[in-house]
């Protein structure tokens, strides 16, 4: 197991080479055109056309009679675009909606393709053995001449989309701008989805009919998670796919009877599962910590507001208050908890002082900006949204902590720099 | 109440669009003068921003002609400038401010050549124009309606076109976008631009066209704006559709029938 592991990745093999280099270009050029597909709302038309292609293969076979993969994959090819063909006719001349006439055109095409596979398997033609890891892909199967063939339309690919990047953005984010410069918008369309069937095409040898369209998206899918420029995307999108790719070649080659498209599948499955809890910003993850981090700081500027209103109406002397006379004076139970308090203190902006919490001047300048947002809020829905005085006070309650600095000079400005809020309190400045 | 010009910027003849056989456009047929603020104006369904696609020949025609100072809209392109509705994109597109401002710039550069310093240096200036400069490096699906909308200005600048041709520019925007809008469209039409809008709002069209078209799926007036807002014209755009119309429109789809050479 172990020889055969350093084995593959020394390339000590050149035939591991070749799978490898073939695997790696096929998940560059498929992730490359998927995430044109992906941007441009097509995610279906990938698994349209990889499910379609079965019959394209079993005719080509039955009309040639030996497995030729130039000839096949040109069966492919053409079985792919006409399965284009067919749903964009279903769309037009039925009333079908689009998801339909996807669904449609793909289980047609692929139980045609199951029915000429059975039949080519009991014609008893010796040649036909293997076709069958057309359905879930065996990257080992690679022979040299196909890998020549693969990493050429995967260059091929590659180079037409860097010369037409342009062309292609414009065309995913806004067709009609497109159109308008008389940008050869129809062309464009025809040569995008010609390189998506190519993709899928030179895919199917490793992943198999049923599994290709997941090399297009999940690598666009993940990638989108990560970045916020095309360019950058669409660099990430083919690591991924670059990496699917070597994922497959590896398993093919450590276990040639298990298909490697499921294997691929699977890593892409992980890479997108990463990406979509741990991508900064995006990710489940970092939206879970921006919610902890909010409801905190909520907690926080509630205890200094708090104690800014006691001092204010004169209950306490020099900002200073244990939280147990705080829960007691706001009625509300949750404000014992010292961690808030704990952590005002390590801002700086409270010191303990035995069992009690002492506001820094910091902290006080903290909580006079809190109460001065919360009062301008009150006065604002008061005088703009008509609200009587006491029906704003739980609004503001929230608000205040998202108010910011310009809106808070907004707020001076549209209301004429008032000085008592729709209570009669002062807003302190 | 249809006004024709001498030497029109754009010159719509006897134009009928039709989606699937129904005709939402009949018989269109009016002319533009240059150097005017010119606002579409009609209820919703009325076929404004249909008329716009149909010039920038987005959509193709059922019947009719279509000239830009006299020439066929493929010939003139580098001279016009469309600027689609905003929804008709998805802003949560990988792309920033200027990333998209730069596309206005796509027109000038051939297949091979790469965006120079001067486009940028005009991308700069654009999005300074609508005063979205600060905004350059922002993620486009962060901003505001009113910001996505000054950032398509901005790309249409960008192209350094003469006519201009917008879909809704005010729709949902919020009042700073609004007057910078406004603002803008006067210094455009101060350096001898043509700019043709899309306006849904009754309320504001007379402050901000010289120029008005009625339509509500035909033309009703085009001309000055003092002489086109009368109660009686604006009774005929907004007093609904023309019931006939609309029942021959349904009978022509049932039937698919081509009511032009559409076929």
């Amino acid at each position: 197991m172990w020889s055969a592991v350093i084995e593959f990745i020394t390339f000590r093999e050149p035939n591991i080479r070749f799978v490898v280099l073939g695997s790696i270009f096929m998940g560059i050029s498929a992730a490359l055109v998927g995430s044109f597909a992906y941007l441009r709302k097509q995610a279906l038309v990938g698994d349209t056309v990889s499910h379609s292609v079965l019959p394209g293969i079993c005719i080509a076979f039955l009309c040639i009679g030996t497995k030729n993969t130039p000839i096949l994959l040109l069966g492919a090819f053409i079985a792919g675009w006409l399965s284009l063909l067919a749903v964009d006719w279903l769309i037009h001349q039925t009333k079908i909606k689009p998801d339909s006439a996807n669904a449609v055109a793909l289980s047609t095409f692929f139980g045609l393709g199951v029915f000429l596979l059975t039949i080519i398997q009991h014609t008893g033609n010796a040649a036909q053995t293997g076709l069958d890891k057309f359905i879930f892909g065996n990257a080992a199967a690679l022979l040299k001449n196909d890998v020549w063939l693969f990493l050429g339309l995967a260059l091929c690919t590659i180079v037409l989309v860097s010369i037409f990047f342009k062309h292609f953005a414009l065309l995913s984010f806004d067709r009609q701008f497109a159109v308008s410069i008389g940008y050869p918008v129809k062309a464009l369309e025809v040569l995008l989805t010609s390189l998506t069937v190519i993709a899928i095409v030179c895919g199917i040898q490793a992943m198999g009919v049923v599994l290709v369209a997941s090399l297009l998206i999940a690598p666009a899918v993940a990638a989108r998670f990560w970045c916020y420029n095309l360019k950058k995307m669409l660099v990430v999108a083919c690591s991924i796919g670059a990496l699917g790719g070597y994922v497959g070649a590896f398993i093919s080659y450590l276990a040639p009877a298990m298909p490697s498209g499921p294997w691929i599948v699977v890593a892409l499955f992980f890479i997108a599962l990463a990406s979509f809890i741990g991508a900064p910003q995006k990710g489940i993850w970092a939206r879970f910590r921006l919610g902890q981090n909010n409801k905190r700081r909520v907690q926080e500027e509630n205890i200094l507001k708090y104690i800014y209103s006691a001092q204010e109406d004169g209950l306490i002397k020099e900002y200073t208050i244990t939280p147990q006379c705080l829960a007691e004076l706001r009625n509300n139970k949750t404000l014992e908890a010292i961690e808030p308090y704990k952590r005002l203190c390590r801002k700086n902006l409270a010191i303990q002082k035995g069992s009690a919490y002492q506001l820094t001047s910091k902290g006080i300048e903290y909580a006079k900006r809190m109460v001065k947002v919360h009062r301008l809020w009150e006065l604002y829905l008061a005088h703009y949204l008509h609200l009587p005085p006491d029906h704003v006070h739980e609004d503001a309650e929230s608000i205040e902590h998202i108010i910011t600095p310009e809106i808070e000079k907004q707020l001076i400005q549209l209301l004429d720099n008032p000085s008592t809020d729709p209570h009669g309190k002062d807003i302190p400045y | 109440m249809i006004l024709q010009v001498e030497n029109p910027v754009v010159e719509v003849h006897d134009l009928t669009v039709a989606y699937q056989k129904k005709p939402v456009l009949w018989s269109i047929d009016f002319t533009l003068p240059a150097g005017n603020i010119i606002g579409i104006i009609g209820p919703n369904g009325a076929g404004k921003s249909t008329l716009l696609k149909a010039i920038m020949g987005i959509i193709p025609l059922a019947s009719g002609q279509i000239r830009l100072w006299n020439f066929p809209i493929k010939d003139v392109r580098k001279r016009v400038s469309y600027v689609p509705q905003r929804e008709s994109v998805d802003w949560d597109f990988p792309a920033s401010v200027k990333e998209v401002v730069l596309m206005g710039r796509y027109p000038k550069l051939s297949l091979f050549q790469r965006p120079t310093k001067k486009d940028h240096e005009i991308v700069k200036q654009c999005l300074a124009q609508v005063e979205m400069l600060e905004y350059e490096n922002r993620q486009i699906g962060q901003l505001s309606g009113g910001q996505q909308q000054r950032v398509f200005l901005a790309r249409a600048l960008a192209q350094e076109a003469e006519l201009y041709f917008m879909d809704e520019p005010f729709a949902g925007v919020d009042m700073a976008s609004e007057a910078a809008i406004i603002k803008l469209l006067h210094q455009m039409r101060a350096q001898g631009k043509t700019i043709v809008v899309v306006h849904h709002d009754l309320q504001t069209a007379y402050e901000y066209f010289d120029w008005i078209l009625l339509i509500n799926q035909r033309l009703i007036a085009s001309g000055p704006k003092e002489k086109i807002f009368t109660p009686e014209l604006l009774q005929a755009t907004y007093g609904g559709k023309l019931t006939t119309l609309t029942k021959i429109g349904e009978l022509l789809k049932k039937k698919s029938f081509s009511s032009r050479k559409d076929g």
